[in-house]
């Protein structure tokens, strides 16, 4: 469904992308996983043709990004990092606006809108301005948004930053939902929990490269099965190790405080990306 | 007709706040008719009619100007910079000839707005002013050039600190040199000549001579013309660049 070949997006002496390629496939939940400033949201902004990529070439359902925008625009959806819904207009009239840029017929527009935030839950607010609403709100109605159109792929750059747990999952909730009406989703994120748990692949990506793909199951079974975190001397170390005996026999002869556990997602994020805390 | 949802947009913020934006039109010429036409005017002799006859045209000039400016170069450099709202339309199928036009459509409807201001309070002032088709057309095009160097200024201008600066440096000076409240004749040569390139002055001159019952401005309204077209052509051009 989406196909990337050696995408490079210079900045300067910055390279934000550096030779990233990889396919997701139609129905897949796709997350795109790495530390701040990897190179995520470039990544996303050109796939949604916001920014010109230096080298490299995108394919969304077998149109080329460069030569046939327009009929992209048609197929996909963006849900972007900010909150960008119009401020002088109500819940209502954003979607309309979305509706009407993207053509749809009148009687067809008023349905799908009424339909849409009975899906996000907003039927009730949909006279408020934008700014009346919480953060929470927002960022479905951004979803809402971002569906009006019917799209085949939907974009979501960081969907569920700053949001309270309840309201994180009620956006998971969503994405699963529109995952299983058949809708391609392609997301970025730095929660390790959200990668495990909503997408179906992930792509760890730093310094603008991809360093690891696969399921979530795949990628945690590269480190082997359980970890043995020991403190010692105020100094955390991590073994990993195939099997839960071999854990085991080896924490018996660690000094200090041992715990065993299974390998997460985590663990091969940061084992591949480095332990250096970084903005 | 993908122009539309772009100036529907606009039409539902301007029917909002309608009354606010009234009475915003309002305040700036009133004070100008109030100080050049009462004040000042008493004293100053004109070859024909009064000092406020004469001063009104530019004053409608001035705020057709700097309405239609501010209108369409304000909020899109807040949309582009600060709410990222302008990335709504960036990543929709319409094409930046209609975004542009759709825009720009609707600043001209405000200055013309703030326009037929002036000219209902100038018949409170009792003036003789003939508005015809002709004056109108005059103050749409004014309208349309300003609206799309608005444009042209909100998508190259990185900040809201220097979108202040090009109002200061270029908007003001002119709605005082371009002929509003003194004749260009009377200026010195050379500075007279750099005036005269100016479209404010043509649309003060224009609507002098049309609201006098005088001939028809063909060259000002040329001139106007061209500015159109020219700064229209600018505005798609820096929409359609202002990918990173």
């Amino acid at each position: 469904m989406i196909r990337v070949e050696n995408l490079v997006k210079v900045f300067g002496r910055i390279r934000a992308v550096d030779g990233l390629s990889f396919q997701v496939k139609e129905g897949e939940i796709f997350g795109l996983l790495g530390p701040n400033g990897a190179g995520k949201t470039t990544t996303i902004r050109i796939l949604t043709m916001l920014t010109r990529p230096t080298a490299g070439e995108v394919y969304i359902a077998g149109h080329r990004l460069s030569t046939e925008a327009e009929q992209v625009k048609r197929i996909i959806g963006v849900v972007p990092q900010h909150i960008n819904l119009d401020q002088e207009l109500t819940v209502w009239e954003n979607l309309e606006l979305h509706g009407r840029l993207h053509r749809i017929p009148r009687e067809e527009r008023r349905r799908r809108m009424e339909e849409l935030l009975e899906f996000i839950g907003l039927s009730d607010r949909r006279h408020d301005l934008t700014p009346q609403l919480s953060g929470g709100m927002k960022r479905r109605l951004m979803i809402a948004r971002a569906l009006m159109h019917h799209p085949r792929v939907l974009f979501l750059d960081e969907p569920t930053v700053g949001l309270d747990p309840q309201t994180r999952r009620k956006i998971w909730e969503l994405i699963r939902q529109l995952n299983h009406q058949g809708v391609t989703i392609l997301l970025t994120t730095h929660y390790i929990e959200e990668a495990e748990l909503l997408c179906h692949r992930v792509g760890i990506v730093d310094h603008g490269r991809l360093i690891a793909l696969g399921t979530p199951g795949e990628l945690k079974a590269r480190l082997g099965k359980a970890v043995v975190e020991s403190f010692y001397n105020g100094v955390v170390d991590y073994h990993f190790f195939g099997s839960r005996e071999e854990a085991v026999n080896f924490a018996a002869h660690l000094p200090g405080t041992v715990l065993i556990r299974e390998v997460n997602l985590e663990d091969v994020f940061v084992e591949l990306t480095g332990r250096r805390v970084r903005d | 007709m993908d122009f539309y949802a772009v100036l529907w947009r606009e039409l539902v913020v301007l029917k909002r706040g309608f009354w606010k934006f009234f009475a915003s039109r309002l305040v700036n010429p009133l004070l100008y008719l109030i100080a050049f036409g009462w004040g000042i005017g008493r004293s100053v002799q004109m070859p024909q009619g009064s000092y406020l006859e004469f001063v009104i045209p530019g004053i409608v000039a001035l705020s057709a100007m700097t309405t239609s400016f501010g209108a369409a170069g304000t909020p899109l450099n807040m949309a582009r910079l600060y709410h990222k709202t302008l990335e709504e339309y960036l990543i929709a199928p319409v094409s930046t000839f209609s975004f542009v036009l759709g825009r720009v459509l609707a600043a001209t409807l405000r200055g013309l707005i703030a326009a037929l201001i002036i000219l209902g309070l100038a018949l409170l002032f009792k003036t003789k002013l003939a508005v015809g088709g002709a004056f109108l057309l005059v103050l749409f095009l004014t309208c349309f050039l300003f609206s799309a160097l608005g444009v042209v200024a909100a998508m190259t201008i990185n900040s809201h600190e220097d979108m202040a600066n090009f109002t200061t440096f270029i908007i003001m000076p002119m709605s005082f040199l371009c002929g509003t409240f003194f004749s260009t004749a009377k200026l010195p040569p050379g500075v007279r000549q750099l005036i005269e390139i100016l479209p404010l002055t043509h649309t003060n001159l224009a609507l002098r001579e049309l609201g006098a019952h005088g001939s028809f401005p063909w060259l000002s309204l040329g001139v106007l013309i061209f500015y159109s077209v020219l700064f229209f052509f600018l505005a798609c051009y820096t929409v359609r660049h202002c990918r990173d």
